[in-house]
């Protein structure tokens, strides 16, 4: 009796160490911690929750794979997701948190120019790079070098758009209208800089509407009496810009309205309906004409995610993958030490996996930053028609 | 100009109602609820699921989101507002209270709505030509009636039935009218229910113009303690008076101040609120 008892103790002593080997061996897989840092509450929280939402689709996808192999060992990829709320001091307690506390060197995000330009001396520090999606030059040009641009800037994209269209559409007056933020007056200002270049007529370039704000035929009274050939919305948060084109439209507007950020096409369908037909914006990857099946793929993961598909993930998939496989292009140790990672900036390339074409996925910024602080997001130009974005050019940041 | 004051005309009828909801509270409970702001998105989600998505006529919209709504004040007042306020007398607790159930709803806006800005289908399309430089769309016409009528239908509930008679002695002297055998748990409990029906009823409505998203309230919350701080706190003709300022303000300040608004509007209010810290029409 004593025998069996003594039997069934040990047995199950053995089997308890199995579990806790076997837990142990699981927990002792190597993981890459990645953060996000960015706004993910308030009335801008798309931005940020889309970086997210990328960035765990992306980890789903490659996890599900077995993990991400570096220096022939696989590595399971966590996120760490922190909310800024859009603010510089939340937005530097995050960074330190994601540095210091959870030993993190990549950070995906912040959003905007003053949140961005907060952690700098924090990422510099603590020797970690950030993948911001702001467009302060500030933030990428020597001696700053621990920031990439993760997106085209409005700078880069609006001179592209207003040249398109005064070849192709004629338009010889422009009327810009921001959000009465820096990120968002900085993006009009460069707007206005690039219209004067092509000689454009500025109609119109000092109304603002503030944060928050749900009517918007006030700000748009006044600016669609210039009555411009082009009306650009700068620095639109997706919320905003069904709602301004909109009220332009019901104010008699006839024009074109453009803008240089990424939008939902879903958004935009159900606040402004046909109204917003002809809207030209900058997308990514998402367009079915020139998306590959990885992105496919991509765009299920992210429905798992985040409940469902948001075309502004097309400009934001690109963050995960290309700071992954410039590490793998660096070395393990490029893991921890990013100065590694960013000798190996200027010579990376690889095809870009979400486009059918392939391009080559690398890093950019020469023209603009005078160094490699920018990742080749291609420049989807895109046009709203019945409910869906329309690909209009597939352009690109030079070098 | 005319524009410039129709604008401001149709944003102040909607901001009144807000602010008759928030007025409402803090008359009868001197409560000051932050959460008022979430209230309103919480009725613009409710219009966007039973209007947009389930395709159900406008009219039953605005119905689900009052009643829903109105259980959501009913459940704010049971659960913790009545609680809280039997057991401390300090003002900080319900603030704290206000707060913590607004950062609540945000988590919950966001969890359960997603980060999108939703929109419906406008109720009524075209745009009335008022002049050669004015515009109103129709859209627009049906939100100011329909607010107009919801004002009219709250004042006059207030002033000639029981129950409003029984709201407005509470918000005079609550423990007078507790002796005059007026039934003040079941009154605060009415007066919850009402404020946060009339917040849904405005975002119910305004879902169909200018969308919802799970960000808005606090913004909401804070024009509104604005609207309530021009016309005095506590006083429901106050709250009409101060939401018509506010839009009338707002649009006169993006006409003619541009990206400045608000700075001038906050201004204003600093220095008028040092000449009269009551507001227009506050109690003493």
């Amino acid at each position: 009796m004593r025998f069996t008892s003594a039997v069934r103790k040990v047995s199950l002593g053995m089997l308890f160490l199995a579990c806790l080997w076997s837990a142990s061996a699981v927990m002792a897989q190597d993981v890459i911690k990645i953060g996000v840092l960015g706004v993910m509450s308030g009335p801008a929280a798309s931005w940020g929750l889309v970086n997210r939402y990328c960035a765990e689709a992306s980890a789903n996808m490659i996890n599900a794979q077995g993990g991400f192999e570096i220096g022939g060992k696989k590595y399971k990829i966590e996120i760490v997701s922190i909310d800024d709320r859009n603010d510089p001091k939340v937005a530097v307690s995050g960074a330190e948190r994601l540095i210091h506390e959870e030993g993190i060197r990549y950070i995906i995000g912040p959003n905007i120019d003053p949140t961005s330009m907060a952690i700098v001396p924090t990422i510099e520090k603590g020797a970690a790079i950030s993948i911001p999606y702001a467009f302060s030059k500030k933030l990428f040009t020597p001696p700053a070098k621990n920031s990439i641009l993760g997106m085209i800037a409005s700078y880069q994209a609006g001179p592209v758009i207003y040249k398109y269209l005064q070849d192709k559409r004629g338009i010889k007056s422009i009327a810009f209208v921001a959000r009465n933020d820096s990120e968002s007056l900085n993006q009009r200002d460069e707007g206005v800089l690039a219209a004067k270049a092509l000689n454009l007529n500025i109609v119109a370039a000092s109304d603002s509407y503030e944060t928050g704000t749900t009517d918007f035929f006030p700000v748009m009274s006044s600016v669609v009496s210039s009555n411009p050939d082009l009306l650009v919305i700068s620095g639109a948060a997706p919320a905003d810009t069904p709602l301004l084109i909109r009220a332009a439209r019901e104010l008699g507007f006839k024009g074109i309205i453009s803008t240089e950020t990424a939008q939902d096409a879903k958004v935009i369908s159900e606040l402004a309906g046909d109204l917003a037909n002809g809207f030209i914006s900058v997308g990514g990857a998402s367009t079915p004409a020139i998306r590959s099946s990885y992105m496919e793929e991509f765009i299920k993961n992210y429905e798992k995610v985040a409940g469902e598909w948001n075309d502004e993930a097309g400009t934001k998939v690109y963050a995960l993958e290309i700071i992954l496989n410039t590490i793998k292009a660096a070395g393990p140790a490029a893991l921890t030490d990013i100065s590694l990672f960013m000798k190996a900036i200027d010579t990376f390339s690889m095809p870009n996996p979400y486009l059918k074409d392939n391009r080559p996925l690398r890093y950019v910024g020469l023209g603009d930053f005078t160094q490699r602080r920018q990742i080749s997001v291609p420049m989807v130009v895109t046009e709203y028609q019945n409910g869906d974005f329309q690909t209009l050019f597939v352009g690109e940041v030079a070098n | 100009m005319g524009q410039v004051l129709i604008n401001g005309l149709y944003s102040g009828v909607q901001y009144a109602l807000i602010a008759l909801g928030l007025t409402l509270i803090f008359s009868l409970m001197n409560v000051m609820n932050f959460a008022h702001g979430q209230l309103y998105v919480l009725g613009g989600f409710v219009t966007y699921y039973v209007y947009g998505v389930l395709g159900l006529p406008f009219v039953v919209a605005l119905l689900a989101a009052g009643i829903t709504l109105a259980v959501v004040g009913l459940l704010f007042d049971i659960l913790f507002f009545r609680k809280v306020l039997a057991r401390s007398a300090r003002d900080e607790s319900t603030m704290l209270l206000a707060t913590g159930t607004a950062l609540l709803l945000d988590s919950l806006f966001i969890i359960f709505f997603g980060e999108k800005h939703r929109g419906v289908p406008t109720v009524i399309s075209g745009v009335m030509r008022i002049s050669n430089n004015i515009f109103l769309p129709y859209s627009r016409v049906l939100i100011i009636i329909i607010s107009v009528a919801v004002i009219v239908f709250f004042i006059l509930f207030m002033k000639y039935t029981r129950c409003g008679r029984g709201l407005r002695a509470m918000a005079q002297d609550r423990e007078a009218a507790k002796l005059m055998g007026v039934n003040v748990d079941r009154y605060s409990m009415f007066g919850w229910a009402l404020a946060a029906m009339l917040a849904g009823l405005a975002g119910a409505m305004l879902v169909s113009v200018s969308g919802v998203n799970s960000g808005l309230g606090t913004w909401l919350s804070i024009k509104a303690f604005i609207m309530v701080m021009i016309g005095g706190a506590g006083v429901i003709s106050g709250a009409i008076i101060g939401g018509l300022m506010l839009g009338i303000l707002e649009s006169f300040g993006s006409s003619f101040l541009p990206g400045n608004q608000y700075l001038a509007i906050f201004i204003a209010l600093i220095i008028f609120l040092a000449i009269r810290p009551r507001g227009l029409l506050g109690r003493q």
